[in-house]
Protein backbone atom coordinates (compact mmCIF):
# COMPACT_ATOMS: atom_id res chain seq x y z
CA UNK A 1 0.00 0.00 0.00
CA UNK A 2 0.99 3.61 -0.48
CA UNK A 3 -1.06 6.65 0.43
CA UNK A 4 -1.00 10.18 -0.88
CA UNK A 5 -2.21 12.77 1.61
CA UNK A 6 -3.24 16.06 0.05
CA UNK A 7 -2.02 18.76 2.42
CA UNK A 8 -4.23 21.68 3.31
CA UNK A 9 -2.45 24.90 4.12
CA UNK A 10 -2.40 28.68 3.76
CA UNK A 11 0.92 28.80 1.80
CA UNK A 12 2.58 29.78 5.08
CA UNK A 13 1.27 27.20 7.46
CA UNK A 14 0.00 23.65 7.40
CA UNK A 15 -3.63 23.23 8.52
CA UNK A 16 -3.64 20.94 11.61
CA UNK A 17 -6.29 18.69 10.04
CA UNK A 18 -3.62 17.45 7.63
CA UNK A 19 -1.79 15.90 10.59
CA UNK A 20 -4.92 13.92 11.51
CA UNK A 21 -5.20 12.77 7.90
CA UNK A 22 -1.56 11.63 8.01
CA UNK A 23 -2.30 9.58 11.16
CA UNK A 24 -5.23 7.96 9.35
CA UNK A 25 -3.00 7.24 6.34
CA UNK A 26 -0.56 5.37 8.62
CA UNK A 27 -3.36 3.05 9.67
CA UNK A 28 -3.63 1.85 6.07
CA UNK A 29 -0.02 0.66 6.22
CA UNK A 30 2.71 1.32 3.68
CA UNK A 31 4.37 4.55 2.63
CA UNK A 32 2.77 7.93 3.16
CA UNK A 33 3.51 10.72 0.73
CA UNK A 34 2.21 14.25 1.06
CA UNK A 35 1.32 16.65 -1.75
CA UNK A 36 1.73 20.35 -1.05
CA UNK A 37 0.19 22.43 -3.84
CA UNK A 38 0.12 26.20 -3.58
CA UNK A 39 1.80 29.46 -4.39
CA UNK A 40 5.14 30.16 -2.69
CA UNK A 41 4.46 27.40 -0.25
CA UNK A 42 7.92 25.86 0.20
CA UNK A 43 7.73 26.67 3.92
CA UNK A 44 4.77 24.31 4.19
CA UNK A 45 6.64 21.57 2.36
CA UNK A 46 9.44 21.96 4.87
CA UNK A 47 6.96 21.74 7.74
CA UNK A 48 5.43 18.58 6.27
CA UNK A 49 8.84 17.00 5.76
CA UNK A 50 9.33 17.10 9.54
CA UNK A 51 6.15 15.19 10.28
CA UNK A 52 6.89 11.69 11.54
CA UNK A 53 6.19 8.98 9.03
CA UNK A 54 5.92 11.09 5.90
CA UNK A 55 8.34 9.41 3.55
CA UNK A 56 7.97 11.75 0.61
CA UNK A 57 6.86 15.35 0.14
CA UNK A 58 5.74 16.44 -3.30
CA UNK A 59 5.80 20.20 -3.77
CA UNK A 60 3.86 21.90 -6.58
CA UNK A 61 4.47 25.63 -6.40
CA UNK A 62 2.65 27.61 -9.05
CA UNK A 63 0.53 30.73 -9.56
CA UNK A 64 -2.12 28.40 -10.97
CA UNK A 65 -2.89 27.11 -7.47
CA UNK A 66 -3.88 30.53 -6.12
CA UNK A 67 -7.14 30.19 -4.25
CA UNK A 68 -6.66 26.39 -3.95
CA UNK A 69 -9.48 25.82 -6.43
CA UNK A 70 -10.43 22.18 -7.05
CA UNK A 71 -10.49 22.92 -10.79
CA UNK A 72 -6.75 23.70 -10.73
CA UNK A 73 -5.60 21.13 -8.17
CA UNK A 74 -7.51 18.15 -9.63
CA UNK A 75 -5.31 17.85 -12.77
CA UNK A 76 -2.23 17.99 -10.54
CA UNK A 77 -3.48 15.16 -8.32
CA UNK A 78 -4.34 13.11 -11.41
CA UNK A 79 -0.87 13.63 -12.86
CA UNK A 80 0.68 12.73 -9.50
CA UNK A 81 -1.43 9.58 -9.31
CA UNK A 82 -0.43 8.58 -12.83
CA UNK A 83 3.22 8.89 -11.92
CA UNK A 84 3.18 7.17 -8.51
CA UNK A 85 0.19 4.81 -8.57
CA UNK A 86 -0.91 5.25 -5.00
CA UNK A 87 -3.39 2.74 -3.59
CA UNK A 88 -5.04 5.44 -1.42
CA UNK A 89 -5.55 9.18 -1.68
CA UNK A 90 -6.56 10.95 1.57
CA UNK A 91 -7.56 14.48 2.46
CA UNK A 92 -9.05 16.08 5.54
CA UNK A 93 -12.85 16.37 5.62
CA UNK A 94 -12.85 20.18 5.48
CA UNK A 95 -14.40 22.55 2.95
CA UNK A 96 -11.14 22.17 0.98
CA UNK A 97 -10.98 18.37 1.11
CA UNK A 98 -14.70 17.89 0.52
CA UNK A 99 -14.55 20.19 -2.49
CA UNK A 100 -11.51 18.55 -4.04
CA UNK A 101 -11.54 14.83 -3.35
CA UNK A 102 -14.85 13.86 -5.02
CA UNK A 103 -13.79 15.82 -8.10
CA UNK A 104 -10.59 13.77 -8.32
CA UNK A 105 -12.53 10.57 -7.60
CA UNK A 106 -14.97 11.09 -10.47
CA UNK A 107 -12.04 11.64 -12.84
CA UNK A 108 -10.57 8.32 -11.69
CA UNK A 109 -14.00 6.65 -11.83
CA UNK A 110 -13.80 5.84 -8.13
CA UNK A 111 -16.57 6.04 -5.54
CA UNK A 112 -15.08 8.09 -2.70
CA UNK A 113 -15.66 7.54 1.01
CA UNK A 114 -16.42 10.71 2.96
CA UNK A 115 -15.60 11.76 6.47
CA UNK A 116 -14.29 8.49 7.91
CA UNK A 117 -13.98 7.96 11.66
CA UNK A 118 -12.18 4.62 11.53
CA UNK A 119 -10.13 2.24 9.39
CA UNK A 120 -10.68 -1.52 9.72
CA UNK A 121 -8.25 -2.53 7.01
CA UNK A 122 -6.87 -1.11 3.78
CA UNK A 123 -10.24 -1.31 2.06
CA UNK A 124 -12.74 -1.12 4.93
CA UNK A 125 -13.71 2.17 6.51
CA UNK A 126 -16.07 3.33 9.24
CA UNK A 127 -18.15 6.48 8.91
CA UNK A 128 -21.27 8.05 10.35
CA UNK A 129 -24.55 8.46 8.48
CA UNK A 130 -27.82 10.20 9.41
CA UNK A 131 -26.09 12.94 11.38
CA UNK A 132 -24.22 10.44 13.50
CA UNK A 133 -27.33 8.43 14.39
CA UNK A 134 -25.91 5.33 12.70
CA UNK A 135 -22.41 4.02 12.08
CA UNK A 136 -21.69 2.43 8.72
CA UNK A 137 -18.83 0.07 7.93
CA UNK A 138 -18.17 0.09 4.22
CA UNK A 139 -15.80 -1.89 2.03
CA UNK A 140 -14.49 -0.29 -1.13
CA UNK A 141 -14.25 -2.40 -4.27
CA UNK A 142 -12.37 0.26 -6.23
CA UNK A 143 -8.70 -0.32 -7.01
CA UNK A 144 -7.82 3.13 -5.63
CA UNK A 145 -9.43 4.34 -2.42
CA UNK A 146 -10.27 8.02 -2.12
CA UNK A 147 -11.12 9.05 1.40
CA UNK A 148 -11.73 12.18 3.45
CA UNK A 149 -10.84 11.97 7.13
CA UNK A 150 -12.72 13.42 10.10
CA UNK A 151 -10.06 15.20 12.13
CA UNK A 152 -11.54 14.54 15.56
CA UNK A 153 -11.52 10.78 14.99
CA UNK A 154 -7.75 10.46 14.58
CA UNK A 155 -5.08 11.71 16.91
CA UNK A 156 -2.38 14.26 16.20
CA UNK A 157 -2.18 17.96 15.88
CA UNK A 158 -3.03 20.58 18.42
CA UNK A 159 -6.81 20.64 18.67
CA UNK A 160 -8.51 23.73 17.42
CA UNK A 161 -8.89 26.24 20.22
CA UNK A 162 -7.48 24.21 23.10
CA UNK A 163 -9.02 21.74 25.45
CA UNK A 164 -12.55 23.01 25.90
CA UNK A 165 -15.28 24.45 23.76
CA UNK A 166 -18.08 26.61 24.99
CA UNK A 167 -21.03 26.68 22.75
CA UNK A 168 -24.15 28.70 22.60
CA UNK A 169 -27.37 28.93 20.75
CA UNK A 170 -30.43 31.03 20.40
CA UNK A 171 -30.76 31.14 24.16
CA UNK A 172 -28.38 34.04 23.95
CA UNK A 173 -30.65 36.78 22.81
CA UNK A 174 -28.25 38.77 20.72
CA UNK A 175 -24.71 38.89 19.46
CA UNK A 176 -23.53 41.16 22.24
CA UNK A 177 -24.45 38.61 24.85
CA UNK A 178 -21.82 36.36 23.35
CA UNK A 179 -19.45 38.44 25.45
CA UNK A 180 -20.74 36.48 28.44
CA UNK A 181 -19.41 33.36 26.87
CA UNK A 182 -16.17 34.82 25.68
CA UNK A 183 -15.45 35.89 29.26
CA UNK A 184 -15.96 32.33 30.47
CA UNK A 185 -14.11 30.84 27.50
CA UNK A 186 -11.15 33.13 28.20
CA UNK A 187 -10.92 31.84 31.73
CA UNK A 188 -11.09 28.23 30.62
CA UNK A 189 -8.79 28.69 27.62
CA UNK A 190 -11.67 27.50 25.48
CA UNK A 191 -12.95 28.14 21.99
CA UNK A 192 -16.47 29.32 21.31
CA UNK A 193 -18.74 27.65 18.79
CA UNK A 194 -22.37 28.24 17.89
CA UNK A 195 -25.56 26.50 16.89
CA UNK A 196 -27.22 26.91 13.52
CA UNK A 197 -29.87 29.13 15.11
CA UNK A 198 -27.24 31.55 16.38
CA UNK A 199 -25.52 31.66 12.99
CA UNK A 200 -28.80 32.06 11.10
CA UNK A 201 -29.78 34.91 13.38
CA UNK A 202 -26.56 36.64 12.37
CA UNK A 203 -25.11 36.67 15.90
CA UNK A 204 -21.89 35.00 14.83
CA UNK A 205 -20.18 34.08 11.52
CA UNK A 206 -21.01 30.85 9.72
CA UNK A 207 -17.69 29.15 10.39
CA UNK A 208 -18.57 28.98 14.09
CA UNK A 209 -21.41 26.57 13.39
CA UNK A 210 -21.05 23.14 14.96
CA UNK A 211 -23.21 20.26 13.73
CA UNK A 212 -24.07 17.85 10.93
CA UNK A 213 -23.30 20.41 8.26
CA UNK A 214 -20.82 22.52 10.15
CA UNK A 215 -17.76 21.75 12.23
CA UNK A 216 -17.29 18.55 14.19
CA UNK A 217 -15.53 19.06 17.51
CA UNK A 218 -14.52 16.69 20.30
CA UNK A 219 -12.84 18.61 23.09
CA UNK A 220 -12.12 17.39 26.63
CA UNK A 221 -14.87 19.63 27.96
CA UNK A 222 -17.85 20.95 26.05
CA UNK A 223 -20.23 23.40 27.67
CA UNK A 224 -23.51 23.76 25.81
CA UNK A 225 -25.05 27.04 26.86
CA UNK A 226 -28.63 27.75 25.86
CA UNK A 227 -28.47 24.89 23.36
CA UNK A 228 -31.60 22.78 22.97
CA UNK A 229 -29.76 19.89 21.30
CA UNK A 230 -31.34 19.09 17.93
CA UNK A 231 -29.97 15.85 16.42
CA UNK A 232 -28.29 17.79 13.62
CA UNK A 233 -26.50 19.72 16.29
CA UNK A 234 -25.54 16.78 18.53
CA UNK A 235 -23.80 15.29 15.48
CA UNK A 236 -21.15 17.97 15.81
CA UNK A 237 -20.25 17.58 19.46
CA UNK A 238 -21.38 14.35 21.05
CA UNK A 239 -17.91 12.79 20.94
CA UNK A 240 -16.67 15.38 23.41
CA UNK A 241 -15.20 13.77 26.54
CA UNK A 242 -17.32 15.64 29.07
CA UNK A 243 -20.49 17.53 28.17
CA UNK A 244 -22.02 20.17 30.40
CA UNK A 245 -25.43 21.62 29.56
CA UNK A 246 -26.83 24.84 30.93
CA UNK A 247 -30.40 25.46 29.87
CA UNK A 248 -33.45 26.83 31.62
CA UNK A 249 -35.70 24.28 29.90
CA UNK A 250 -35.45 21.01 31.87
CA UNK A 251 -36.91 19.12 28.88
CA UNK A 252 -34.18 20.25 26.44
CA UNK A 253 -32.82 17.16 24.61
CA UNK A 254 -29.26 18.29 25.32
CA UNK A 255 -29.71 16.98 28.89
CA UNK A 256 -29.99 13.46 27.46
CA UNK A 257 -26.33 13.49 26.46
CA UNK A 258 -24.91 15.81 29.10
CA UNK A 259 -22.72 14.46 31.88
CA UNK A 260 -23.57 17.44 34.06
CA UNK A 261 -26.81 19.29 33.51
CA UNK A 262 -27.73 22.55 35.16
CA UNK A 263 -31.30 23.78 34.79
CA UNK A 264 -30.85 27.49 35.12
CA UNK A 265 -31.05 30.71 33.17
CA UNK A 266 -27.76 31.10 31.35
CA UNK A 267 -27.69 34.84 32.01
CA UNK A 268 -27.43 34.05 35.69
CA UNK A 269 -25.35 30.86 35.51
CA UNK A 270 -22.63 31.87 33.07
CA UNK A 271 -21.43 35.03 34.87
CA UNK A 272 -21.57 33.12 38.14
CA UNK A 273 -19.43 30.38 36.68
CA UNK A 274 -16.95 32.89 35.27
CA UNK A 275 -16.75 34.39 38.73
CA UNK A 276 -16.15 31.04 40.44
CA UNK A 277 -13.45 29.73 38.14
CA UNK A 278 -10.09 31.13 39.23
CA UNK A 279 -7.69 32.52 36.66
CA UNK A 280 -5.25 30.01 35.27
CA UNK B 1 -12.01 30.08 -18.94
CA UNK B 2 -13.04 32.10 -22.00
CA UNK B 3 -14.34 31.46 -25.47
CA UNK B 4 -17.94 30.74 -24.70
CA UNK B 5 -18.96 34.33 -24.02
CA UNK B 6 -20.57 34.95 -27.38
CA UNK B 7 -22.42 31.73 -27.33
CA UNK B 8 -23.90 32.55 -23.94
CA UNK B 9 -24.61 36.18 -24.67
CA UNK B 10 -27.05 35.08 -27.30
CA UNK B 11 -29.02 33.01 -24.82
CA UNK B 12 -28.51 35.16 -21.78
CA UNK B 13 -32.21 35.60 -21.17
CA UNK B 14 -32.68 32.00 -20.29
CA UNK B 15 -30.50 29.55 -18.49
CA UNK B 16 -31.72 26.02 -18.20
CA UNK B 17 -31.27 24.75 -14.65
CA UNK B 18 -31.21 21.07 -13.75
CA UNK B 19 -31.84 20.38 -10.06
CA UNK B 20 -31.15 17.09 -8.26
CA UNK B 21 -33.82 16.15 -5.68
CA UNK B 22 -33.07 13.20 -3.44
CA UNK B 23 -35.82 11.43 -1.53
CA UNK B 24 -34.63 10.79 2.02
CA UNK B 25 -36.04 9.91 5.43
CA UNK B 26 -37.60 13.10 6.79
CA UNK B 27 -35.15 15.12 8.87
CA UNK B 28 -37.40 14.99 11.95
CA UNK B 29 -37.71 11.18 12.04
CA UNK B 30 -35.72 9.33 14.66
CA UNK B 31 -33.52 6.88 12.82
CA UNK B 32 -33.76 3.19 13.77
CA UNK B 33 -31.09 0.68 12.84
CA UNK B 34 -32.33 -2.71 11.63
CA UNK B 35 -31.63 -5.59 14.06
CA UNK B 36 -29.69 -7.48 11.37
CA UNK B 37 -27.42 -4.42 10.95
CA UNK B 38 -28.08 -4.31 7.20
CA UNK B 39 -29.27 -0.71 7.21
CA UNK B 40 -31.85 1.57 8.77
CA UNK B 41 -35.60 1.02 8.91
CA UNK B 42 -37.27 2.75 5.94
CA UNK B 43 -40.61 0.91 5.69
CA UNK B 44 -43.51 2.99 6.94
CA UNK B 45 -41.18 5.89 7.69
CA UNK B 46 -41.96 9.41 6.50
CA UNK B 47 -39.79 10.51 3.60
CA UNK B 48 -39.27 14.00 2.20
CA UNK B 49 -37.05 15.87 -0.20
CA UNK B 50 -33.50 16.27 1.11
CA UNK B 51 -33.61 19.71 2.79
CA UNK B 52 -30.53 20.93 0.90
CA UNK B 53 -32.18 19.95 -2.39
CA UNK B 54 -35.26 21.92 -1.39
CA UNK B 55 -32.96 24.91 -1.10
CA UNK B 56 -31.64 24.08 -4.58
CA UNK B 57 -35.15 23.97 -6.06
CA UNK B 58 -36.01 27.23 -4.33
CA UNK B 59 -32.92 28.92 -5.73
CA UNK B 60 -33.63 27.67 -9.25
CA UNK B 61 -37.24 28.89 -9.05
CA UNK B 62 -36.02 32.29 -7.83
CA UNK B 63 -33.63 32.42 -10.80
CA UNK B 64 -36.62 31.87 -13.01
CA UNK B 65 -38.62 34.56 -11.23
CA UNK B 66 -35.69 36.94 -11.78
CA UNK B 67 -35.67 35.92 -15.46
CA UNK B 68 -32.16 34.54 -15.12
CA UNK B 69 -33.42 31.04 -15.80
CA UNK B 70 -35.86 30.06 -18.50
CA UNK B 71 -36.56 26.53 -17.37
CA UNK B 72 -36.16 24.50 -14.18
CA UNK B 73 -35.94 20.73 -14.52
CA UNK B 74 -36.10 18.56 -11.39
CA UNK B 75 -34.50 15.12 -11.39
CA UNK B 76 -34.69 12.29 -8.89
CA UNK B 77 -33.15 8.80 -8.96
CA UNK B 78 -34.79 5.95 -7.09
CA UNK B 79 -38.01 3.98 -6.69
CA UNK B 80 -41.49 5.05 -7.81
CA UNK B 81 -42.02 7.08 -4.61
CA UNK B 82 -39.43 9.56 -5.92
CA UNK B 83 -42.25 10.86 -8.10
CA UNK B 84 -43.81 12.30 -4.92
CA UNK B 85 -40.56 14.17 -4.29
CA UNK B 86 -40.62 15.43 -7.85
CA UNK B 87 -44.25 16.57 -7.51
CA UNK B 88 -43.13 18.64 -4.52
CA UNK B 89 -40.41 20.19 -6.69
CA UNK B 90 -43.00 20.92 -9.39
CA UNK B 91 -45.37 22.44 -6.82
CA UNK B 92 -42.54 24.70 -5.65
CA UNK B 93 -42.18 25.96 -9.22
CA UNK B 94 -40.06 23.57 -11.29
CA UNK B 95 -41.34 23.35 -14.88
CA UNK B 96 -40.91 19.65 -15.50
CA UNK B 97 -39.41 16.58 -13.91
CA UNK B 98 -37.38 13.53 -14.83
CA UNK B 99 -37.63 10.39 -12.76
CA UNK B 100 -34.76 7.98 -13.26
CA UNK B 101 -36.18 4.76 -11.95
CA UNK B 102 -33.76 2.73 -9.85
CA UNK B 103 -35.16 -0.12 -7.77
CA UNK B 104 -34.32 -3.15 -5.65
CA UNK B 105 -30.66 -4.13 -5.40
CA UNK B 106 -29.64 -1.32 -7.73
CA UNK B 107 -31.24 1.23 -5.42
CA UNK B 108 -29.60 -0.32 -2.35
CA UNK B 109 -26.22 0.04 -3.99
CA UNK B 110 -26.84 3.45 -5.55
CA UNK B 111 -23.99 5.80 -4.71
CA UNK B 112 -23.24 9.45 -5.42
CA UNK B 113 -20.91 8.39 -8.27
CA UNK B 114 -23.82 6.72 -10.07
CA UNK B 115 -26.12 9.68 -9.46
CA UNK B 116 -23.42 12.03 -10.76
CA UNK B 117 -23.18 10.00 -13.95
CA UNK B 118 -26.94 10.19 -14.37
CA UNK B 119 -27.02 13.93 -13.65
CA UNK B 120 -24.16 14.70 -16.03
CA UNK B 121 -25.71 12.66 -18.85
CA UNK B 122 -29.09 14.35 -18.40
CA UNK B 123 -27.39 17.77 -18.16
CA UNK B 124 -25.87 17.11 -21.59
CA UNK B 125 -29.04 15.70 -23.10
CA UNK B 126 -31.13 18.60 -21.82
CA UNK B 127 -28.46 21.20 -22.66
CA UNK B 128 -28.50 22.48 -19.08
CA UNK B 129 -26.44 25.56 -18.24
CA UNK B 130 -26.47 25.05 -14.50
CA UNK B 131 -26.73 21.92 -12.38
CA UNK B 132 -27.87 22.75 -8.86
CA UNK B 133 -27.85 20.18 -6.04
CA UNK B 134 -27.77 20.21 -2.24
CA UNK B 135 -24.28 20.14 -0.76
CA UNK B 136 -25.08 16.87 0.96
CA UNK B 137 -27.95 14.50 1.57
CA UNK B 138 -28.96 14.13 5.19
CA UNK B 139 -29.07 10.34 4.95
CA UNK B 140 -25.59 9.31 3.78
CA UNK B 141 -23.97 12.69 4.56
CA UNK B 142 -21.59 12.10 1.64
CA UNK B 143 -21.22 15.60 0.20
CA UNK B 144 -19.97 14.33 -3.19
CA UNK B 145 -22.58 14.51 -5.94
CA UNK B 146 -22.11 18.12 -7.06
CA UNK B 147 -18.34 17.90 -7.17
CA UNK B 148 -18.41 14.63 -9.11
CA UNK B 149 -21.01 15.89 -11.56
CA UNK B 150 -18.80 18.93 -12.22
CA UNK B 151 -15.81 16.66 -12.81
CA UNK B 152 -17.70 14.42 -15.24
CA UNK B 153 -18.95 17.43 -17.20
CA UNK B 154 -15.61 19.22 -16.91
CA UNK B 155 -17.48 22.25 -15.62
CA UNK B 156 -16.38 24.53 -12.81
CA UNK B 157 -17.94 23.93 -9.40
CA UNK B 158 -19.14 26.30 -6.70
CA UNK B 159 -19.90 24.25 -3.62
CA UNK B 160 -21.52 25.30 -0.31
CA UNK B 161 -23.14 28.39 -1.84
CA UNK B 162 -24.78 30.90 0.48
CA UNK B 163 -25.34 33.53 -2.22
CA UNK B 164 -25.56 33.28 -6.01
CA UNK B 165 -25.67 36.28 -8.34
CA UNK B 166 -25.47 36.46 -12.11
CA UNK B 167 -23.33 39.09 -13.81
CA UNK B 168 -23.06 39.04 -17.60
CA UNK B 169 -21.84 35.60 -18.58
CA UNK B 170 -20.81 34.36 -15.17
CA UNK B 171 -21.92 33.84 -11.61
CA UNK B 172 -20.61 35.35 -8.41
CA UNK B 173 -20.97 32.81 -5.64
CA UNK B 174 -20.38 33.33 -1.93
CA UNK B 175 -19.28 30.05 -0.34
CA UNK B 176 -19.39 28.94 3.28
CA UNK B 177 -15.93 27.58 4.03
CA UNK B 178 -13.84 26.88 7.12
CA UNK B 179 -12.72 30.26 8.34
CA UNK B 180 -15.62 32.29 6.96
CA UNK B 181 -16.98 33.16 3.55
CA UNK B 182 -15.26 32.99 0.17
CA UNK B 183 -16.46 34.80 -2.94
CA UNK B 184 -15.65 33.24 -6.30
CA UNK B 185 -16.48 33.96 -9.91
CA UNK B 186 -17.69 30.97 -11.88
CA UNK B 187 -18.14 30.71 -15.62
CA UNK B 188 -21.31 29.18 -17.00
CA UNK B 189 -21.99 26.28 -17.47
CA UNK B 190 -21.35 25.34 -13.87
CA UNK B 191 -22.36 23.01 -11.07
CA UNK B 192 -23.49 24.65 -7.83
CA UNK B 193 -24.21 23.08 -4.46
CA UNK B 194 -26.36 24.78 -1.85
CA UNK B 195 -25.60 25.51 1.78
CA UNK B 196 -28.12 26.16 4.54
CA UNK B 197 -28.26 29.91 4.34
CA UNK B 198 -28.73 30.32 0.59
CA UNK B 199 -32.47 30.82 0.97
CA UNK B 200 -35.56 29.79 2.90
CA UNK B 201 -37.56 27.35 0.73
CA UNK B 202 -41.20 28.22 0.17
CA UNK B 203 -44.08 25.95 1.06
CA UNK B 204 -46.02 24.57 -1.85
CA UNK B 205 -49.52 26.08 -1.84
CA UNK B 206 -52.57 23.94 -2.51
CA UNK B 207 -53.29 25.54 -5.93
CA UNK B 208 -49.65 24.94 -6.90
CA UNK B 209 -49.82 21.34 -5.69
CA UNK B 210 -52.87 20.89 -7.93
CA UNK B 211 -51.11 22.54 -10.87
CA UNK B 212 -48.03 20.36 -10.31
CA UNK B 213 -50.08 17.25 -11.02
CA UNK B 214 -50.42 18.40 -14.61
CA UNK B 215 -46.79 19.30 -15.20
CA UNK B 216 -44.76 16.89 -17.34
CA UNK B 217 -42.91 14.09 -15.57
CA UNK B 218 -40.79 11.82 -17.75
CA UNK B 219 -39.53 8.43 -16.61
CA UNK B 220 -36.22 6.95 -17.68
CA UNK B 221 -33.92 4.18 -16.54
CA UNK B 222 -30.19 4.24 -15.89
CA UNK B 223 -29.65 1.97 -18.88
CA UNK B 224 -31.57 4.44 -21.10
CA UNK B 225 -28.85 6.89 -20.10
CA UNK B 226 -26.03 4.38 -20.50
CA UNK B 227 -25.09 4.47 -16.81
CA UNK B 228 -23.78 1.30 -15.19
CA UNK B 229 -25.06 0.92 -11.61
CA UNK B 230 -22.63 -1.76 -10.42
CA UNK B 231 -21.95 -0.92 -6.75
CA UNK B 232 -18.40 0.13 -5.95
CA UNK B 233 -18.85 -0.34 -2.25
CA UNK B 234 -20.32 -2.96 -0.03
CA UNK B 235 -21.96 -1.93 3.22
CA UNK B 236 -20.78 -4.51 5.76
CA UNK B 237 -22.83 -3.22 8.67
CA UNK B 238 -24.94 -0.37 9.96
CA UNK B 239 -24.99 -0.08 13.73
CA UNK B 240 -26.21 2.17 16.49
CA UNK B 241 -23.65 4.68 17.67
CA UNK B 242 -22.29 4.19 21.17
CA UNK B 243 -24.95 5.45 23.52
CA UNK B 244 -24.02 8.38 25.62
CA UNK B 245 -25.57 8.02 29.04
CA UNK B 246 -27.13 11.10 30.44
CA UNK B 247 -25.33 12.04 33.61
CA UNK B 248 -26.54 13.84 36.66
CA UNK B 249 -28.30 17.11 37.08
CA UNK B 250 -26.50 19.51 39.35
CA UNK B 251 -28.33 21.95 41.56
CA UNK B 252 -26.09 24.97 41.40
CA UNK B 253 -23.20 26.62 39.62
CA UNK B 254 -21.03 25.97 42.68
CA UNK B 255 -21.70 22.26 42.47
CA UNK B 256 -21.00 22.26 38.72
CA UNK B 257 -17.70 24.10 39.06
CA UNK B 258 -16.66 21.84 41.95
CA UNK B 259 -17.35 18.72 39.88
CA UNK B 260 -15.38 20.07 36.91
CA UNK B 261 -12.52 21.07 39.21
CA UNK B 262 -12.45 17.62 40.81
CA UNK B 263 -12.17 16.12 37.35
CA UNK B 264 -9.35 18.52 36.53
CA UNK B 265 -11.31 20.06 33.70
CA UNK B 266 -11.27 23.65 34.94
CA UNK B 267 -8.67 25.48 37.03
CA UNK B 268 -9.10 25.24 40.78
Amino acid sequence: NSTLVIAEHTNDKLTPLTLNAITAAHKVGGDVACLVAGTQCSKVAEEVSKVTGVSKVLLADNEAFKGFLPESITPLVLATQQQFNFTHIFAGASAFGKGLLPRVAAKLDVSPISDIIGIKDAETFVRTIYAGNAIQTVKSKDSIKLVTVRGTAFEAAPAEGGSAATENGRGLKNGENFKLLYDLADKLGAAVGASRAAVDAGFVPNDMQIGQTGKIVAPELYIAVGISGAIQHLAGMKDSKVIVAINKDPEAPIFQVADHGLVQDLFKAVPEMTELVPNK
Amino acid sequence: MTGNCNKFNTKMSGLRVLVGCKRVIDYAVKIRVKPDKSGVVTDGVKHSMNPFDEIAIEEAVRMKEKKIASEVIALSCGPTQCQETLRTALAMGADRAIHVKVEGKDYEGLQPLHVSKILSKVAQDEKADIVLVGKQAIDDDSNQTGQMTAALLDWPQATFASKIEKNNGNLTVVREIDGGLETIKVNIPAVLTTDLRLNEPRYATLPNIMKAKKKPLATKTASDLGVDLTPRQEVLSVEDPPVRQAGQKVESVEELVKKLQDAGLVPS
